[in-house]
């Protein structure tokens, strides 16, 4: 069991996806512009990521390791569908606002880099758990994000008026532009505590300078991408020694 | 109807005023990843438009003549992620064999392109908002005609701003945030246009 609280702390804190990693880019600028949209939208890719980590990890051993990409895809994606009819039937409010940001939770990265880096090689339990705790880490930033754009551009958090009647709007920050600078302020933050840490000899490897800044470089984390190069790496390696 | 008039407002309306990078934060990856030089983002353009147009023309078959009459609209995530994949595999084969210039060109950026959830993104929006086919694909190439634009604009601002000096902790990529986030306000100017 400590092993569940230790993967639950490491999504949550250590190696949060959103804060650290820098994964995920696209759903967290395209959906906070609310706090409840961020909450929403980390929940259910919450739900996708610990179902498909468990499903993964029990069938670790079956699949052929030079399939493996495009099975966990259609496990992911077969998860997401789930969720996306589940949404549409019993929470038609958040399946509208998040449209179609719902079925691209496939090529999240998160998820498929958890799939690899985690859960095709660890047992379900934990497997199941690295899930949660990343899925939870995930609506953590969101619902964050999504705060701060929803307190300056709406005056608002969840919906009720928080700022002072004199307060206006500064509504540029729920349109799109609002997304790219909140982001821009988050990752200038980054580099600051980073640089700091390094100044003090600690090694900050762990964060990422983030998975946009080049995806083809993505460490650990797992970009989707570096998949696809690394089996043709892979491959001409494995060539390289028949010859 | 499918008139001219509609195909245009698409094509205005998917390439500049709900541009997909801007103002729907699709395709992040390779925008902000594949900017640094105008040449490199051009080559990355052209892959897209090339890919997405041919993808939303099979998807839409698809979509049209398989998932339809089987009555399985539900899968078609699944359906289109591997059709996607497995299309742009297709594609680079078939130009590393037959027009190796072209592969050249556009070949290090396909594989990139297979998880670019602007493809998907595609595809699923034509389905949404129920396009034909020739709307489709029309509504496919408009899109990566404006990811094109805004990649181009991006790296050429990319070059200019080596020369300046950019605070320490906005050094990489915080200042290229903020330049999409005021590329993504020039480009509220468009709304009006339709």
């Amino acid at each position: 069991m400590n092993r569940a609280g230790e993967r639950l702390y490491n999504g949550l804190i250590k190696e949060n996806p959103t804060f650290v990693l820098m994964l995920g880019m696209c759903p967290t600028l395209a959906v906070t512009t609310s706090a409840i949209n961020g909450l929403g939208m980390g929940l259910t890719t919450m739900v996708v990521l610990a179902l498909s980590n468990a499903i993964i990890s029990l069938l670790r051993n079956i699949i052929p390791d030079k399939v493996r990409i495009p099975a966990f895809i259609v496990i992911i994606a077969s998860f997401v569908t789930l969720v996306q009819m589940l949404l549409q039937a019993y929470l038609p409010f958040l399946y509208d606002a998040l449209g179609i940001y719902i079925p691209l939770i496939v090529v999240n990265c998160i998820i498929l880099g958890r799939a690899e880096a985690y859960a095709s090689k660890n047992p379900v339990i934990p497997s199941l758990f690295d899930g949660i705790g990343m899925g939870l880490g995930f609506s953590f930033a969101l619902t964050c994000i999504g705060a701060v754009r929803e307190l300056i551009g709406a005056g608002q958090l969840f919906g009720i008026r928080v700022m002072p009647a004199s307060y206006v709007p500064v509504s540029i920050f729920i349109m799109a532009p609002g997304a790219f600078f909140v982001l821009a302020a988050l990752t200038a933050l980054q580099n600051k505590i980073k640089r700091a840490g390094e100044k003090k000899g600690k090694d900050m490897s762990k964060i990422q300078s983030g998975c946009s800044e080049d995806c083809m470089n993505c460490k650990e984390s797992g970009c989707s991408h570096r998949f696809f190069g690394e089996d043709k790496k892979e491959n001409e390696n494995k060539e390289g020694e028949v010859k | 109807m499918e008139t001219c008039r509609d195909l245009l407002i698409i094509l205005i309306g998917s390439s500049l005023v709900s541009n997909v990078v801007l103002s729907q934060f699709l395709g992040l990856c390779p925008f902000l990843g594949v900017s640094k030089k105008v040449e490199t983002a051009a080559g990355m353009g052209t892959a897209v438009i090339f890919v997405i147009t041919l993808a939303s023309a099979v998807a839409g078959v698809i979509y049209r003549y398989v998932l339809t009459p089987l009555n399985i609209t539900y899968l078609q995530t699944i359906v289109f992620i591997l059709v996607i994949a497995a299309l742009v595999q297709f594609v680079e084969m078939v130009l590393k064999k037959y027009m190796p210039s072209l592969y050249n060109a556009l070949g290090v950026y396909l594989p990139l392109i297979t998880t670019n959830c602007a493809v998907l993104g595609v595809a699923l929006t034509n389905v949404q908002k129920s396009y034909g086919i020739l709307t489709g694909v029309v509504n496919g190439f408009a899109t990566s005609v404006g990811f094109t634009i805004s990649i181009v604009i991006l790296a050429g601002i990319r070059e200019k701003m080596a020369y300046n000096d950019v605070p320490e902790s906005f050094r990489g990529m915080p200042i290229v945030l903020i330049t999409a986030g005021l590329m993504a306000i020039a480009f509220c100017g468009f709304s009006g246009l339709l």
